[in-house]
């Protein structure tokens, strides 16, 4: 999503209207509603990289008294305009990713294996799900080797991101 | 709460802390990833469903446009004239004689040379499993067992009554199967995952078997084989497109006509009396309902029961109640002449219209009546005609008198008089057969659809309590996962074709009921390739198919695009905002979509956030033109009317020989433009039908002037997925996935 330039009225309008649409794509019962379980999705494809733990915190700030499941477009919206606006949460740029692959690759080998990729994500930081799990190294094990060839797979997964 | 991007640049804890982060930015980075892939399916998907469903409406208002026509057209000249007569009185109006010979299959010889499956009757198991082997092996059935099948399987659901009433008692488990659409491969896989029918295997298949797949007749042979083998434990319903008007637009039609170029003709008109014999409903154990698309809140299960369901032979609308103004506006112009072609019923004296000189007239006529009494009087006579043949087949109950006597005017009730069904009756067949359900309260017309409604909890809960039943098994929607729960999961949703809009666009499922009641699903893809591609691939093929036919659709409409990105450009700067961008394109084709959400796959190239909108539409069309000697605005219209245009051809291609001739053309672009608020000329016209004809006989090929755009979507295939190839021939004749 390009950045758009964020002064002035038109530029606050229009970021008002990115959050409705995608807001709609989710509101099944076109009653100003999402389930908040796809929370999460609306917000990251606006452009945002929350970890798990900050997206519970912004659940929290627009969920309603007694939580009904649901999130209303009107509390929604205030929020996720400051979000856009102060431009937090920002997607993570490669050189920092390529590192973070680095960091877990122990013996710097220039691989992952695919016993210690899975041990890493689904027993550290925010654990994946089994499924999670899977759909990454459908993409990211090079079935040859078992092995994660990460730097690879970033690029492939950069030229896709475009 | 912090600032997001709490990420430092450096590690400088511990390892383990390092660890902990270096997975949480992967994570992080990942899920928004995946949450990114999400929307663009989610966006797919509601293109694919939106474009279906305008596509759904197009179909409404061409019958609509039929109606008006009959109302309003004031035919100027003899051709003109019988073109409308032949529309209008169709080709359900079988002339005596020949309805004996559509019956007849032993005339049609079985050639030596024929290598397709035998069929004998009676029919007994191992023949109904040899057909599926068969077809297996792509071999087609001889139209005379075609012929004979439906014969039988006419003669079978004669018997049966509205609503089939089954118990689990019989058979252990019983199967549903959703809408299969021609797709033979989803089929054949149910059977192989779930077994074959027997009588501890219970089937229902809850309709829609035909159009859009290219298997739609064998899919037919096969569930009718199974029934006449196994009837007690074998049952079908009607779906929406179990129905002759649909299928003449959705591909069935044109694939009967394909595969049996001598005797379609008559396997299609036999099959209309097949159609509207089937059962409308089915019920288990008197607990769970099975219906094709869902009910109202008139819904009435004895009123269902009762009706002779055999007497709708579409529920697709075919005339409007006339509304009170146009009746006003009538009488004061000239009234509609209106003949018919048949000659056992006696004309209607109904040539109004004095200044229109010279006609050949034939019975002068002493009176002018107002034009809804036209209509009735020609429906009745529609009505008059088919009762004579189905007199002929022993099917009728009435004696129809040689003579139509003149009748008195009716009154002005809402009831119309649909071949012999009132309103009422119709409208619960059509609720039955087309309506959705929706998470709202409440009961509305279904606009998506042109019928049926759109069914809210409470509708459901009613019909649950007034009839003591547990839930609702219904089909008539895709879904993702081949099926879905709603209404507090006492409505269930079975859709069996998967890949129905493109290749790994969604699973299909079926769902198992042993005694209990409680519902098993099972679900499935037929298509390897699928299994091995990721979820990325996966979504990317589906993308680029929505996107291509959105791009169609924008292409249709460069013209109205023009006029409201103009609009916003009012300085003539030929720039406009993204923004602005969004908003026209919305308000130009009304499809509902996220417009933002799909604008950068949809535009590439911005000054400043500023689009040319001018070289954007350029850019648009230069994929889509194919032909320099047609013109830009010509071909757009055409190609924004493809599928109305295809319908109306081979409705006017009443011998199904796939050419109509110049003059023809000419008179229907001529009927649908003035309808449609088209302008186009007619020197246009004429040099549009010259440069179709190839071969300069005067007549053009229907099929040659579709591929002409057929043509223009197949190069661009070639182009963009070479690694998509599939080992399919494309049969231009053949109907095909695609957006109809």
């Amino acid at each position: 999503m390009a950045d758009d330039k964020d002064s002035g009225e038109m530029g606050l309008q229009e970021i008002q209207k990115k959050i409705k649409d995608a807001f709609e794509v989710f509101d099944h019962e076109s009653n100003d509603t999402v389930d908040v379980r796809e929370i999460g999705t609306i917000i990251r494809s606006l452009g945002c990289c929350p970890s798990e733990g900050e997206l519970h915190d912004l659940i929290a700030e627009v969920e309603e008294e007694e939580p009904t499941g649901y999130i209303r477009l009107e509390k929604f919206l205030p929020m996720m305009v400051k979000v856009l606006l102060e431009r937090r949460y920002r997607p993570i740029p490669e050189d920092l990713l390529l590192q973070a692959f680095e960091v877990l690759d122990a013996a710097k080998e220039g691989f992952l294996t695919k016993e210690e990729l899975m041990k890493y994500m689904t027993e550290e930081g925010e654990p994946f799900t089994q499924e999670e799990m899977e759909e990454m190294l459908s993409a990211a094990l090079d079935p040859e080797t078992n092995t994660i060839q990460y730097r690879d797979y970033l690029a492939m997964m950069v030229i896709d991101e475009n | 709460m912090g600032s997001g991007s709490s990420t430092p640049h450096h590690f400088v804890l511990q390892k383990a802390e390092s660890a902990f982060k270096a997975a949480v930015l992967i994570q992080r980075w990942y899920r928004r990833y995946i949450a990114r892939l999400e929307m663009r399916r989610r966006c797919t998907w509601s293109i694919f469903q939106s474009i279906e469903y305008a596509g759904q409406q197009d179909q409404v208002k061409l019958h609509d446009f039929f109606s008006y026509l009959v109302d309003h057209f004031t035919p100027s000249s003899h051709n003109e004239r019988d073109f409308l007569s032949c529309m209008f009185t169709e080709k359900r109006l079988l002339k005596d004689p020949e309805m004996e010979k559509y019956c007849d299959y032993e005339s049609i010889e079985v050639p030596d040379y024929y290598t397709g499956p035998h069929v004998s009757f009676p029919l007994l198991p191992d023949h109904a499993t040899a057909l599926v082997e068969a077809f297996k092996q792509k071999k087609q059935l001889h139209a005379r067992y075609v012929v004979n099948i439906l014969h039988e399987a006419r003669n079978h659901l004669i018997q049966l009554p509205n609503i089939n009433r089954i118990s689990t008692c019989y058979s252990e488990e019983i199967t549903v199967c959703g809408d299969l659409h021609g797709q033979l491969d989803d089929l054949i896989f149910i059977f192989y995952k779930n077994g074959l029918p027997s009588p501890e295997r219970s089937y229902v298949f809850n309709g829609d078997f035909v159009d859009r797949g290219k298997g739609s007749i064998e899919i037919l042979m096969i569930l009718f084989a199974f029934m006449l083998v196994y009837p007690k434990e074998f049952h079908l319903n009607r779906g929406n497109h179990e129905d002759h008007i649909v299928n003449l637009r959705y591909g069935f039609t044109k694939e009967v006509m394909h595969k049996y170029k001598v005797h379609g003709k008559k396997i299609l008109k036999m099959l209309q009396e097949v159609f509207c014999w089937l059962p409308l409903a089915t019920l288990i154990d008197g607990k769970v309902l099975i219906i094709h698309g869902g009910i109202s809140d008139k819904t009435n299960l004895e009123l269902l029961e009762k009706l002779e369901r055999h007497k709708i032979i579409s529920t697709m609308k075919y005339t409007k109640k006339p509304e009170k103004e146009k009746l006003v506006e009538e009488s004061r112009s000239s009234s509609p002449w209106f003949p018919l072609k048949s000659r056992s019923v006696p004309s209607s004296p109904l040539r109004l219209s004095p200044q229109k000189g010279s006609r050949s007239a034939s019975i002068p006529c002493s009176f002018i009546p107002n034009r809804k009494e036209i209509s009735k009087r020609v429906r009745k006579s529609v009505q008059l005609e088919l009762e004579k043949c189905r007199q002929q087949v022993g099917v009728s109950e009435f004696k129809v008198q040689e003579e139509l006597p003149l009748l008195p005017p009716e009154s002005e009730l809402d009831s119309c008089d649909l071949e012999g069904v009132n309103y009422e009756e119709w409208k619960q067949v059509a609720d039955i057969l087309w309506s959705d359900p929706m998470p709202q309260e409440g009961c509305k017309a279904n606009t998506a659809r042109g019928e049926g409604c759109y069914f809210g909890p409470n509708v459901t809960e009613q019909m649950l309590q007034r009839h003591n039943l547990q839930f609702l098994i219904r089909s008539h929607e895709c879904k993702p996962e081949g099926y879905e729960f709603c209404h507090n999961r006492k409505v269930l949703t079975i859709f069996s074709a998967s890949n129905y809009y493109e290749v790994g666009s969604n699973r299909g499922a079926y769902v198992k009921l042993g005694r209990d009641l409680i519902p098993h699903i099972v679900q499935y893809q037929a298509n390897r390739a699928t299994h091995t591609l990721t979820m990325r691939q996966r979504i990317s093929r589906v993308e680029e198919s929505a996107l291509r036919a959105l791009r169609e659709k924008l292409f249709a409409h460069s013209s109205s695009l023009l006029g409201a990105f103009k609009s916003y450009d009012l300085d003539g700067t030929n720039f406009i905002t993204l923004s602005d961008w969004s908003a026209a394109v919305e308000s130009v084709l009304h499809l509902g979509l996220p417009w933002r959400v799909l604008r950068p796959q949809l535009v590439t190239h911005t000054t400043n956030n500023m689009l040319e909108y001018k070289s954007w539409l350029n850019d648009l069309a230069k994929e889509q033109l194919s032909h320099e000697n047609i013109q830009s605005s010509l071909l757009e219209v055409l190609y924004r009317n493809r599928s109305n245009l295809e319908t109306i051809f081979r409705i006017i291609d009443s011998d199904h020989s796939g050419l109509i001739s110049f003059d023809e053309f000419r008179q229907i672009w001529k009927l649908f433009s003035s309808h449609m608020n088209i302008d186009i000329s007619d020197e246009s016209i004429c040099d549009l039908a010259r440069s179709i004809d190839f071969n300069k006989d005067g007549n053009i090929d229907i099929n040659e002037f579709l591929e002409a755009f057929r043509l223009v979507e197949q190069s661009y295939l070639e182009d963009k997925d070479s690694e998509l190839k599939t080992s399919e021939t494309s049969d231009s004749s053949c109907s095909s996935q695609g957006i109809h």
